[in-house]
C-alpha cells in the first residue's frame, strides 16, 4: 500500500495519485474501498477499545468471522479477475486457495515447536504419531516466516503456471476446461486426504499457537490478521483493477469475447491467459494463508470441487466482471450460509442450489448488474426485471421507464 | 514312552468309537461315517495328548469309559457343565459319534463361545440380547425360550487352545461326512488350511469316499502336501507331482517350506527333488500372476461398465446436445432411490422389484429431467458455463430433498439370490455375479442405446436437432420437444444406472457426487457425441484403475489415471474420437 502511495511522481497523477487514476470513473471501486478502510478502523477499534458489554463492542466472534469474509472476497476477486475479464471458468481454484493455506499452515505448524501434545520441537505431532523419523525436504525452510510467504505465492503460482502452460497451449477451453479444473482439484483433494503425503492427511494441520511470536488467540493478534485481510482485499482490488484497465486487460476482454478473432489478430492468447491465471491462482494462495491463521485449521476438505464451484456462485450473484460485485457477492453469500446454517440447516442446501439457478435464469449480471440496468432503465435484457415489468414495482426499478413508458 | 501312551490311548479310542457305532445303529447315518470319527480319534490321540503325562491320559481314559456308557446328546450335553477340560473333549468327541443332527451346531456353539448355561437350573442355552439389556435364553437343545436373564446370570461353557483345535478337526470330520456338497467342501478348504500327519488317514478316507471331483481335488491337494514331509523319497516326488498347477495359496507355501527345509541337508536326492520343487513353484507362480492379470481385468471391466452405465446418459446430454448437467449423478440417485421404495412397496420379492426398477427408475429419472430442461435447461441454450452453474443448483436441491425425505443416512437395498454367488474359474479365481450382471447389464443398455439413435424416428430427428436446428426445425421437427425428450432419455439411462448401481454400492444422497467427475472423464476422453468413445473410455479408464491399484493403492491410481486424462486433453482436446470438420470450432 504505502510503496504505492511514494512512487507517485508523474505529474499528471499527482493531482488524483496513483491510486486516484485507477479508481476514475469507478464509483463501486470507491465506495468500496472507502468501507473496507473504514471497516479494517472501526472493526478492530471497537473490539480492542470497548469492553464487552458495551454497546459499540464488536466481539471477536464477530471481527474473525468478517475476517474470514474477508479472505472469501480476496478468493472471490481472483476468480472474477479470471473469470469476468478473462472468461476462464475455473472450478478448481479452490485447491490453490488452499495450497495457500497449506503454506501458511506449515509455517504455523512449525511454530508449534515442543509445545506440541509429542513435545517434540523438530516434527509436528501427527508425524510423531505416524512415527515419522525426519521432517520430509519439502517441510524445510517453513519454520521461517519469510520462505512459507514466498511459498504461499509460488506453489499455487507455479501449479497455475505449469497447468495453465498446459491447458491453454492445447487449446483447451470453455467447459472442457473447466471440468479438468475440476478434476485438477479433485486429484489434489484424493492426494491430501492420504496420510503418507506428509500434510496431516484427513484432519490437516491445526492446534496453532502463535505467529511471528503472537499469540494467535489474542485478540490483538486477531485485529492485526483482519487490518492485513482488509489489506489484501483492497490490494487485490487495485492489482486487479490495474490489469483490467491496462492495454493487457482490453486484450484479455477481447479473448473472452472472441479468442479466435484475437488470435487471428496476432496476440498470442495462451500467454495473455497464462498471466492472468497466474496471478489469479497467487492471489487465492494469498487469501488462502490469511485465512488459515484466523480460521485456525487447513484440511483436505478445502479442496473438494463443490467450494470451488461455490466460489463461482459468489461471483455470479455478485456480479461477474465487475471486481467489487465479487467482493460483494463473496460477503453478501458467506453472511447468508453463515445465517441459514445456524438458523435453518435444512434449508441452506435448497437456498444455495436456488441460488445457482436464480442467479443464471433471473440476474445473469449479478446484483451489480442488475442495481446498474434499473438505474440506467434498459433492464429490458433483465428477466428479473420483466417479472416486475406490468406492475407498479417497475417504478422501483428504473426512474426512466416509469416516465417513458407511456 | 511316547508310543507306549499313544498305543494305550489308541486302543481306548478304538473301543469308544465302535461303541459309539453299535450304539446309534438306529440313527440315520452317512456312509462312512463311523469310519471316519474313528480315523479321526485316532489322529487326535497322536496330536494333542503326545505331551501329557501318563496319568493323566489314564485318568482320561476311566472317564471316557464312564461317559460313554450314556447315550443321548442331552445328556452328554448336561455334563459339559461341571467337566474339566479333558473331559470336555472326550464329552464332544462322544458327541459327534452320535448321529444327531443338532450335534454339528452345538460344537459350532462350543467353539464360537455361543453356549451359556442358567447358573441356577444347569440349562445349556444360546442367548440373544435383547432392547432392555438382559439376554433371552433359548435352550440350546431343544430350541424353547426359557425366559430372560440378566448377564451374570448365564456363564459360558470356557474352552481352551487345546479343545479348540480338537473341535475344529470334529468339526471339519462332521462336515466331510455329511451329504451336503457344499459343506463337505467348506470342509475340505478348512482341511486343507490346517493339513499336518494327523489328519492324513481322514482324508485318505475322505478321498476313497468322494465322489465330487472338486472336492477331490482339494482332498488330493492337502494330501499331496503332507507327503511332501514322508520319509519315502518317491512319496515326496508324487506330491511335488500333483502339486503341479495347483493354485490354493497352501500348496505353494508348502513348497517354499519344502524348498527351504531341504536346502539345508546336501543329499544328491533331494538337490533333484529341489530343482523340481523349485520348477513348479515356478510354474504356480507364473499362473498365479496370469490369474491376477485376469482378475484385475475382470474388476477393471466391470467398473468400466459401472462408469459406462453412470457416463452414458452424460454422453447424451452432453455430447449430443452440448449440456454440461452437473445434476446427472443427482439423475443416478434418484434411480437408486427409486429402487429402494419398489423394494419397501414389494418386500417378498426382492429379485422382481429389481426388474421393475429399471422401467421405473428409468421414468422417475426421466420425468425430472424433462422437468428440468423444460424449466431451466431451455432459456440456457448457447451458453453452456451457464447452464453448468443452474443445474449445479439443481443438484444441491436434489440432494437436499433426498436427504430431508429418505435422511442422510444409507439405505439398505437388498441384493437378490440370483445375484449373489461366484462363478469358480479355477481354485484363485473366482468371480462375482453381480459384477458379472452389471457388465451385461450395461451392454444391453448401450445396444438399446445405439439402436434407439440409429433405427427410430425419435433418433433420427434428435440426430437432425443436433446437426442443425434451424433446417429440422423448418423441416416441422419439434425442436423443443425433441430437446425435452433428449435430456429426458439421458436423464432416465442415468436412473438406469442408479438401479444397477445400488447392487454395488451404498445408497445415500451422496452417491451421485462420487460419480460425477468420473462420468465427465470418460466423456472428456472418449470423445464427445460418439457412443463407442463413451464405450471405449468407459472401459480403458476402468481397467486403467485396476491395473494401477495393486501397484499404487487405490487412491494414488485415482490420482495417476485423473492426471493422466488431464495430460491426454492436451494431446487430444477433443478426447479419444472427437467429431471432424466444422463442428469442432463452436
Amino acid at each position: 500500500m504505502s510503496t504505492l502511495h511514494n512512487t507517485s511522481e508523474n505529474p499528471k497523477a499527482l493531482k488524483l495519485g496513483p491510486i486516484g487514476t485507477l479508481l476514475m470513473g469507478d464509483k463501486g471501486g470507491q465506495r468500496l474501498i472507502m468501507a473496507l478502510i473504514a471497516v479494517a478502523i472501526i472493526f478492530p477499534f471497537c473490539n480492542l477499545v470497548f469492553s464487552e458489554g458495551s454497546f459499540l463492542h464488536v466481539s471477536t466472534y464477530t471481527l474473525t468471522l468478517t475476517g474470514k469474509y474477508l479472505c472469501y472476497a480476496l478468493l472471490a476477486l481472483s476468480v472474477d479477475l479470471i473469470w469476468g475479464y478473462c472468461g476462464i471458468l475455473s472450478l478448481g481454484h479452490g485447491a490453490f486457495f488452499a495450497l495457500g493455506g497449506y503454506a501458511m499452515g506449515m509455517y504455523l505448524m512449525r511454530q508449534i515447536g515442543d509445545r506440541g501434545v509429542y513435545g517434540n520441537a523438530e516434527l509436528p505431532d501427527f508425524m510423531v504419531f505416524l512415527d515419522w523419523k525426519e521432517l520430509p525436504w519439502y517441510w524445510f525452510g517453513f519454520d521461517q516466516f519469510w520462505f512459507a510467504s514466498i511459498m504461499v505465492l509460488v506453489v499455487p503460482g507455479i501449479l497455475a503456471f505449469v497447468f495453465g502452460w498446459l491447458a491453454f497451449r492445447s487449446r483447451v477451453t470453455g467447459v472442457y476446461l473447466s471440468i479438468i479444473t475440476q478434476a485438477l482439484t479433485y486429484a489434489l483433494m484424493l492426494a491430501f486426504f492420504r496420510n503418507d503425503m506428509g500434510f496431516g492427511g484427513n484432519n490437516g494441520l491445526t492446534d496453532f499457537k502463535d505467529i511471528l511470536g503472537f499469540d494467535l488467540q489474542s485478540n490483538t493478534t486477531r485485529c492485526a490478521l483482519f487490518i492485513a485481510s482488509a489489506l489484501a482485499v483492497i490490494l487485490g482490488y487495485l492489482i486487479s483493477r490495474f490489469i483490467t484497465t491496462s492495454k493487457l486487460g482490453r486484450v484479455l476482454v477481447s479473448i473472452r469475447d472472441a479468442e479466435m478473432r484475437t488470435r487471428f489478430l496476432g496476440y498470442k492468447v495462451e500467454y495473455y491467459k497464462l498471466f492472468v491465471f497466474v496471478v489469479s491462482a497467487m492471489m487465492a494462495g494469498v487469501a488462502g494463508a490469511l485465512y488459515v491463521p484466523q480460521v485456525g485449521i487447513i484440511n483436505p476438505g478445502e479442496f473438494t470441487p463443490i467450494y470451488s464451484i461455490e466460489i463461482i456462485i459468489w461471483v455470479a450473484i455478485g456480479g461477474r466482471g465487475t471486481l467489487f460485485g465479487a467482493v460483494i457477492g463473496a460477503i453478501a453469500v458467506n453472511y447468508a450460509k453463515t445465517y441459514f446454517t445456524g438458523a435453518f440447516a435444512e434449508l441452506w442446501l435448497f437456498m444455495l442450489g436456488g441460488l445457482f439457478v436464480m442467479a443464471t435464469l433471473y440476474l445473469p449480471k449479478g446484483i451489480v448488474g442488475f442495481i446498474e440496468d434499473a438505474k440506467q432503465g434498459n433492464g429490458t435484457s433483465n428477466r428479473f426485471y420483466l417479472l416486475f415489468k406490468n406492475t407498479p414495482f417497475s417504478k422501483w426499478f428504473s426512474k426512466q421507464s416509469s416516465k417513458g413508458s407511456v | 514312552m511316547k508310543r507306549i501312551i499313544t498305543s494305550l490311548i489308541c486302543i481306548f479310542a478304538f473301543s469308544s468309537g465302535v461303541q459309539a457305532n453299535a450304539k446309534s445303529d438306529n440313527l440315520i447315518k452317512p456312509p462312512g461315517f463311523a469310519d471316519a470319527i474313528e480315523t479321526l480319534a485316532l489322529a487326535n490321540t497322536g496330536n494333542s495328548e503326545l505331551s501329557q503325562p501318563k496319568i493323566e491320559s489314564e485318568k482320561n481314559n476311566s472317564q471316557s469309559t464312564l461317559i460313554s456308557s450314556i447315550k443321548s446328546l442331552d445328556e452328554l450335553a448336561g455334563q459339559l457343565i461341571t467337566a474339566d477340560y479333558v473331559t470336555k473333549k472326550e464329552i464332544i468327541r462322544n458327541i459327534a459319534t452320535l448321529k444327531d443332527s443338532r450335534a454339528l451346531p452345538f460344537i459350532e456353539s462350543i467353539l464360537q463361545g455361543e453356549l451359556f448355561y442358567i447358573k441356577k437350573s444347569d440349562q445349556l442355552v444360546y442367548r440373544q440380547l435383547l432392547d432392555n439389556k438382559k439376554y433371552l435364553a433359548v435352550s440350546a437343545l431343544n430350541g424353547s425360550e426359557l425366559g430372560e436373564f440378566k448377564k451374570r446370570k448365564l456363564k459360558k461353557i470356557g474352552i481352551n487352545n487345546n479343545l479348540r483345535g480338537e473341535m475344529k478337526t470334529i468339526i471339519a470330520t462332521l462336515k466331510i461326512t455329511s451329504t451336503d456338497p457344499i459343506l463337505r467342501e467348506h470342509a475340505a478348504l478348512e482341511i486343507l488350511k490346517g493339513a499336518n500327519e494327523n489328519t492324513l488317514t481322514l482324508i485318505d478316507l475322505a478321498i476313497s469316499k468322494e465322489t465330487d471331483s472338486s472336492i477331490n481335488e482339494i482332498l488330493m491337494t492337502a494330501q499331496a502336501i503332507i507327503h511332501l514331509k514322508s520319509v519315502d523319497p518317491l512319496k515326496r516326488i508324487d506330491a511335488i507331482k500333483s502339486l503341479e498347477d495347483s493354485l490354493y495359496v497352501e500348496s505353494r507355501n508348502a513348497l517354499m517350506l519344502f524348498i527351504n527345509e531341504n536346502k539345508l541337508n546336501n543329499s544328491e536326492t533331494s538337490k533333484e527333488e529341489i530343482t523340481y520343487a523349485q520348477e513348479t513353484v515356478n510354474g504356480i507362480d507364473k499362473l498365479v500372476t496370469l490369474n491376477n492379470v485376469a482378475e484385475n481385468i475382470y474388476f477393471g471391466v466391470s467398473l468400466g461398465s459401472v462408469l459406462l452405465l453412470a457416463a452414458i446418459g452424460l454422453a447424451i446430454t452432453f455430447g449430443v446436445m452440448g449440456v454440461i448437467n452437473m445434476a446427472h449423478g443427482e439423475m443416478i440417485m434418484l434411480g437408486a432411490y427409486t429402487t429402494f421404495v419398489i423394494q419397501q412397496l414389494m418386500p417378498n420379492h426382492a429379485g422382481l422389484s429389481l426388474i421393475v426398477a429399471i422401467p421405473a427408475a428409468f421414468l422417475v429419472s426421466g420425468l425430472m429431467g424433462v422437468l428440468i430442461e423444460r424449466t431451466v435447461i431451455r432459456h440456457l441454450y448457447g451458453r453452456p458455463l451457464e447452464t453448468l452453474l443452474a443445474t449445479f443448483g439443481i443438484s444441491l436441491v436434489l440432494q437436499q430433498a433426498v436427504r430431508s425425505i429418505f435422511g442422510p443416512l444409507n439405505q439398505d437395498v437388498l441384493t437378490p439370490s440370483w445375484m449373489a454367488g461366484t462363478f469358480t474359474v479355477n481354485a484363485g479365481l473366482e468371480l462375482t455375479f453381480n459384477r458379472l450382471y452389471i457388465i451385461i447389464f450395461s451392454l444391453l443398455v448401450l445396444a438399446t442405446l445405439a439402436v434407439v439413435l440409429k433405427k427410430t424416428l425419435f433418433g433420427l430427428q434428435m440426430r437432425a436437432v443436433t446437426m442443425n436446428r434451424p433446417m429440422a426445425s423448418s423441416m416441422g421437427i419439434r425442436t423443443g420437444w425433441v430437446d425435452a425428450l433428449t435430456f429426458g432419455l439421458g436423464s432416465g439411462i442415468a436412473g438406469i444406472a442408479g438401479v444397477a448401481l445400488s447392487q454395488l454400492t451404498n445408497v445415500g444422497p451422496n452417491l451421485g457426487q462420487a460419480y460425477i467427475i468420473d462420468s465427465f472423464m470418460v466423456v472428456v476422453f472418449g470423445g464427445v457425441g460418439n457412443l463407442w468413445g463413451t464405450l471405449v473410455g468407459a472401459m480403458s479408464l476402468g481397467i486403467a484403475n485396476k491395473v494401477f491399484e495393486p501397484m499404487a493403492g487405490a487412491v494414488l491410481a485415482k490420482i495417476i489415471v485423473l492426471v493422466a486424462i488431464i495430460l491426454f486433453i492436451q494431446k487430444r482436446p477433443r478426447g479419444l474420437f472427437a467429431l471432424k470438420g466444422r463442428a469442432v470450432e463452436d
